[in-house]
């Protein structure tokens, strides 16, 4: 079978499916993990470091050794709660507790979270789409050691001997439980994207996916378009990269879908994605959901961050992606779900697009060089004025698309004046004139191929108009604008018929 | 020999004037324990090597003209759920055989810093759950004064040592009554101080929320001395309370003039001996004549802090217990998949008792039993601090037995966990509420061994409780007065 995706009503996303027609709805709600970025672990005072010798970075607080007791970083508070602000959450009264069950991994065989009363929630995220996704909680945990299956398969059965790493036992972990508002694979991609410039943005996280200090569950459902209640779950676990995200929602919607158009039942489980297979399998089956036991951790006290503490968070809260794309896009006059608003911010040159624009910079014509021409290192330092200048001589058709291009790098590189460059690589502006003469010239030489520019089909007149264009390109030494050349070829193609 | 005193308060007063010396003074408690130890069996380990080297320290510093500190010399025994630095900690329990930490509790180190000598780590009911010592992998301790009798539990070990002069002062956790009770049926004085007061870090967790560290004694000035030695903030331990240790010694000389103590009803009646309620009585007796204004209270909630107790600290131990999976430190029974080596090992390397508990725990927390069990245990436990809140209301401090009975025979009572259980009935509401309480020795019972009243203070009422404590001790009948 196979899956189209089709918006409907602008937001949302459809699966229709071949065999029957009928239209379905994915529904996903994603769960993050992130380590956050600070110096010390979350009960002790060992560095979290990511990819130090193995078991360096530990005492007897992180490895869970009798007698010992955790002691909370202020720090991974501070951290927490910016993401939590920054994800407009509230901030509420929080309690630790013990999630209990055994994991090699795990030194005390109880994980220390937060259970009914996380520190962050009711939040929500904006995507560039206009979609806001709920945010149910962010609440601080600790992260577990790492295994390393040895021998036999490599792989947890069959593996002649295990061994954990514990340094990363005892970092601070923000779960950023999202709400199931995602439609589509895309979006989940990009609700990753969004969070991810929200770590970076508030210095709460490296959200390095690849290191893991970024891992991402996904909660996938499906359901008939138009019904309202969420259809039976699953947990796609194992998704490594947003490739994989996406890859896995778009298989287990399929799966969901043909089971159900087969009258079976979707099985609430979790299911790990499987890259080199390119689907989903069952984890190890379980008669039931697993009891963790939880029940408040005694060796920690009551978290309440004080009104001044989260004021002061507010305070100084950097400006934000949604936030900053708003401003952009205001600026600029245009949608603010452009493509070219969403890349200015993504690069960090919203700030220079701005200035530029206050500069007297056409605001649809900055963020078109911005989205094309400004990918490389050093655009940032660009100087707004004589950026605004570049534009303002594009404009005014002193130069064409693409010397303004040309010129653009130049100033990248050099710092120059934008006027200064243009003369130097002899950039001129031709006189509308001598380009007509130019291109009377070419359709002399060219009758037959004139002829069928004239009174061919759309298809051959594509063609040709690429052809004529060349040879003016190269008559002209390319300081030919190409939209001068289309009109005066339209206007003489008018003028034959 | 004769000529070593034999209390810490002048054994510290003699070693820091330079006229006797610590290495006489340990050399001297470990003959006795030479001795007699192979009966009592008070101790898992005698530190005879690491004992010899902190005398020789603590008397080098006198020969340099320093002061080693409040309790120079005084040779100090520590419960065996108290971590040492490189020395063998086993809560008696052979799931940590071989086990050494690699650091030293908190309480350790600071009566190191006070100059005692640290003789060794005592016996114990195994993970501190118990009231008999019985439950040791080790072998029981016997109670000094009647060998065919229990010292009590579960700091058995700490308590016995006390009580047969193998150090004058020891360290025991208490939990639901485990320094207390040992120290009744021992004929000591015994204190569990108010919640957070004593560090934590290093004491071998049974019950997180319960437990609590305190000083035994033959003298309740020396556990003054010993409690002000060990009390005050560490940043080590969140639950800590950050105040000013109070000046427990200055206050023993205060009396009890306008003091009201109330004895409180529920633990007066059915389930207490009659001979240990006639010595309540006259511990009362003692205290009004002293000026204190003796009235009855209720503290109804009290009742139920038995069934409360053992709900929150199984539920709490299940899960301080899970570490004790093969994996890092202690026992290993290997086993073809992780699982089944932590549940070999397990199987192995715990006790009845502690296994007993972790079910009881593990099941009250359960999904499903979570609320009838522990949450309705949570909810009992506010209630005792809400009765306790009302009876200080109108008392200074409460007065109460410490254990229903004075010590049993070994075995009266293993086959039943439920009647080991009401051993703590007296005990329990005060861990749970947080509040400090202790045992002062008040006589004999009707079979001729010691009897022990306890006093209950409200949080941090540490000072009014020893300032009684002290007109109590000096108005005790003596153990071998006929009981009438």
């Amino acid at each position: 079978m196979t899956l189209t995706y089709e918006p409907i009503e602008g937001e949302h996303f459809v699966v229709v499916s071949e065999t029957t027609g009928d239209s379905w709805e994915i529904v996903v709600g994603l769960e993050v993990h992130c380590e956050l970025a600070t110096t010390t672990k979350l009960f002790c005072g060992c560095p979290n470091m990511f990819g130090d010798e193995p078991n360096t970075n530990v005492c007897p607080v992180c490895l869970g050794l009798p007698g010992s007791l955790p002691v909370l970083n202020h720090n991974v508070v501070e951290l927490a709660m910016r993401l939590g602000r920054a994800l407009h959450c509230s901030v509420e009264p929080s309690v630790f507790a013990r999630k209990n069950y055994f994991y090699p991994d795990m030194p005390k065989d109880y994980q220390v979270s937060q259970f009914d009363q996380p520190i962050n929630v009711d939040g929500w995220l904006d995507l560039p789409d206009g979609t806001r996704v709920g945010i149910e909680r962010a609440h601080i945990e600790e992260d577990t050691g790492k295994n390393t299956h040895a021998g036999g398969s490599g792989r947890i059965h069959g593996a002649d001997y295990s061994l954990v790493d514990y340094n990363r036992a005892g970092v601070p972990l923000v779960e950023i439980v999202g709400r199931p508002h995602i439609r589509h694979p895309e979006q989940a991609k990009t609700y990753i994207d969004e969070l991810r410039a929200i770590l970076l943005t508030t210095g709460a996280s490296d959200a390095k996916m690849e290191e893991g200090s970024l891992r991402v569950d996904a909660n996938v459902s499906v359901r008939r378009v138009g019904d309202t209640e969420l259809g039976t779950r699953c947990e796609v676990k194992n998704l490594n990269s947003l490739r994989s995200l996406g890859r896995a929602i778009e298989y287990e919607a399929r799966r969901q879908v043909d089971l159900l158009e087969t009258g079976e039942r979707i099985k609430q489980e979790t299911r790990h994605w499987d890259e080199g297979a390119g689907r989903t399998r069952a984890g190890r089956s379980k008669e039931e959901a697993e009891d963790y036991r939880y029940f408040q951790e005694p060796d920690l006290v009551p978290l309440a961050p004080s009104a001044e503490w989260i004021a002061a968070i507010d305070a100084a809260m950097p400006p934000l992606p949604a936030a900053r794309r708003d401003a952009l896009a205001l600026a600029a006059g245009v949608a603010v779900t452009e493509t070219s608003v969403v890349i200015a911010v993504q690069r960090d040159l919203d700030q220079l697009a701005l200035a530029t624009i206050a500069a007297g910079g056409d605001g649809k014509r900055v963020l078109t060089h911005v989205e094309h021409n400004l990918s490389g290192e050093g655009a940032v330092d660009l100087n707004p004025a004589t950026f605004a200048q570049l534009v303002t001589l594009e404009l005014g058709g002193q130069l064409t698309a693409t010397q303004a291009k040309t010129v653009l790098a130049e100033m990248v590189t050099s710092g120059r004046a934008p006027d200064v460059i243009a003369a130097e690589l002899g950039f001129e502006a031709m006189d509308s004139s001598e380009l007509e003469g130019i291109v009377d010239g070419l359709i002399a030489e060219s009758p037959e191929e004139w002829a069928d520019f004239c009174t061919g089909d759309d298809k051959k007149r594509g063609k040709l108009q690429g052809f004529f264009t060349g040879k003016i390109m190269k008559a002209t030494k390319g300081q030919a604008d190409g939209k001068a050349v289309a009109a005066i070829l339209e206007s003489r193609r008018a003028a034959s018929l | 020999m004769s000529a070593i005193p034999s209390t810490a308060l002048e054994i510290a007063a003699a070693v820091r004037s330079g006229s006797l010396s610590a290495r006489e003074v340990l050399d001297d408690h470990l003959a006795r324990i030479d001795a007699q130890d192979g009966e009592i069996n008070a101790f898992n380990l005698v530190m005879t090597d690491e004992a010899r080297a902190a005398a020789a320290a603590v008397d080098a510093r006198v020969a340099a003209g320093e002061d080693p500190g409040p309790l120079a010399g005084v040779p100090l025994a520590l419960k065996d759920n108290l971590c040492t630095r490189g020395i063998p900690t086993t809560c008696s329990s052979r799931i940590l055989e071989g086990w050494r930490p690699p650091y030293d509790a908190t309480v350790v180190q600071r009566v190191n810093a006070a100059g005692a000598v640290s003789i060794g780590k005592t016996n114990l009911d195994e993970f501190a759950m118990g009231s008999s010592t019985e439950n040791s992998a080790f072998g029981p301790t016997r109670n000094p004064r009647d060998t065919g009798r229990v010292p009590g539990g579960s700091s058995g070990g700490s308590a016995a040592a006390v009580a047969a002069g193998f150090a004058p002062i020891s360290l025991g956790s208490d939990t639901g009554g485990s320094i207390r009770q040992p120290a009744a049926l021992c004929g000591v004085v015994g204190v569990k101080p108010t919640y957070g007061m004593v560090s934590r870090y290093g004491l071998i967790a049974f019950a997180s929320s319960l437990d609590q560290i305190g000083p035994f004694s033959t003298t309740v000035a020396d556990s003054a001395l010993l409690l002000e030695a060990i009390a005050g903030h560490d940043g080590r331990d969140s639950t800590s309370i950050d105040a000013p240790v109070p000046s427990l010694l200055e206050s023993l000389g205060q009396g009890v003039d306008g003091l009201r103590v109330g004895l409180v009803t529920e633990l007066m009646g059915e389930g207490i001996a009659p001979d240990v309620a006639a010595r309540v009585r006259q511990a009362a007796d003692a205290l009004t004549a002293a000026g204190a204004q003796v009235g009855e209270v209720s503290v109804p909630a009290a009742a139920y802090g038995l069934s409360a107790y053992y709900l929150i600290a199984p539920a709490e131990a299940s899960s301080n217990l899970a570490r004790y999976d093969g994996v890092r430190y202690g026992m290993r029974v290997d086993a073809p998949t992780t699982a089944e080596m932590n549940a070999a090992t397990r199987t192995a390397g715990f006790g009845e008792e502690v296994k007993r508990r972790i079910m009881l725990g593990t099941y009250a927390l359960s999904a499903g039993y979570y609320d009838a069990y522990y949450g309705k245990a949570l909810k009992v436990r506010t209630l005792i601090v809400r009765d306790f809140e009302k009876a200080y209301a109108d008392f200074d401090l409460l007065l109460t037995p410490t254990s229903p009975t004075t010590a049993f025979k070994f075995g009266d009572k293993t086959a039943d966990p439920l009647s080991m259980y009401l051993n703590d009935i007296c005990t329990i509401p005060t861990n749970l509420a947080g509040h400090p309480a202790m045992s002062v020795p008040f006589g004999g019972g009707s079979d001729g061994m010691p009897v022990g009243v306890q006093l209950l203070a409200p949080a941090l009422g540490e000072s009014t409780m020893f300032r009684a404590a002290a007109v109590l001790e000096a108005a005790a009948p003596a153990l071998d007065e006929v009981w009438s």
